[in-house]
């Protein structure tokens, strides 16, 4: 199998943390820079993404199935994170007809 | 460089410029749909490192059922660029700056791990299905199925919240 064999053909480990990293960074600016909060939770599966890419990296690096499987159970969390939490936006909206991430200072009582 | 080097350098580099689209664009539905393409790209970056099953689970999950959901929700709520809250300039310019910091800082930290040569045969066909469920109905069963109570707890929690708050007082 040619394409189990990415690392030996050039490509090193780093280039996938380098990679995974920018994206990890590219999502922690979206939830800074973003006010509406759908697009805040967007970037936190951006973020849990990037992570994934580089647990599978390297997995495939050492050549062991432990990190795919906590790659699933990610998977599993990141889903039942995303419909709770667009629930509770939902409820947001239906409060103040906006998604303004701003309006969750109201929580400070 | 072999064919199979240019096409990991394109596929990560299209994953980043996809990603940069979701934080940059500034109408809702079409960071969405940029975010679907960065999954995409990320499925082929676990195709070519031979992670066959993480790539269609990444593929139905992600983009069949959350990416769906994102989508329904915003077209639910009709949020369409005119009412899309805006953020100061200074305020990206900071936000910009303290992500870059952390990736630089990450990338420094991380470049020079010296990468200990492995002395035990690497097996590249971790990643596909039979060897992933030998592992996961084995090591791994008593987390797996933890996290059906996880997802009963979810679904629960999603219908309790959406509902209408009229008929939970009822």
């Amino acid at each position: 199998m040619i394409l189990g064999t990415i690392f030996e053909s050039g490509i090193s480990v780093q280039f996938y943390i380098v990679l995974s990293t920018i994206l990890f960074a590219i999502g922690v600016i979206g939830v800074i820079v973003r006010r509406n909060a759908i697009i805040v939770l967007m970037s936190i599966e951006l973020m849990l993404n990037s992570v994934n890419l580089l647990l599978v990296a390297f997995s495939t690096y050492f050549g062991q199935g432990d990190a795919q499987i906590f790659v699933f159970f990610i998977m599993v969390v990141a889903a039942a994170e995303a419909t709770i939490g667009l629930s509770i936006l939902v409820l947001l909206y239906r409060n103040n007809r906006s998604v303004d991430i701003e309006l969750f200072n109201k929580l400070k009582g | 460089m072999s064919g199979i080097e240019i096409l990991a350098i394109v596929l990560g580099g299209l994953t980043v410029g996809s990603a940069l689209m979701v934080v940059a664009s500034p109408h809702p539905v079409r960071s969405v749909l940029f975010l679907i393409l960065t999954f995409f790209l990320i499925t082929g970056n676990y195709v070519l490192m031979n992670a066959q099953f993480l790539a269609i689970v990444n593929i139905i999950v992600y983009t069949g059922a959350v990416m769906v959901l994102f989508l329904f929700v915003l077209m639910f709520l009709n949020l369409s660029k005119d009412n899309e809250p805006r953020s100061s300039m200074k305020m990206k310019v900071a936000a910009t700056v303290a992500g870059g910091a952390l990736m630089i800082v990450i990338i420094a930290a991380l470049k020079d791990v010296i990468m200990l040569p492995i002395d035990l045969p690497v097996d590249n066909q971790q990643g596909l299905v039979e060897n992933l469920g030998m592992l996961l109905f084995t090591k791994y069963v008593l987390p797996f199925e933890v996290s059906s109570i996880l997802f009963i707890s979810a679904m629960v929690g999603a219908v309790l919240l959406a509902k209408r708050e009229k008929q939970i007082i009822d």
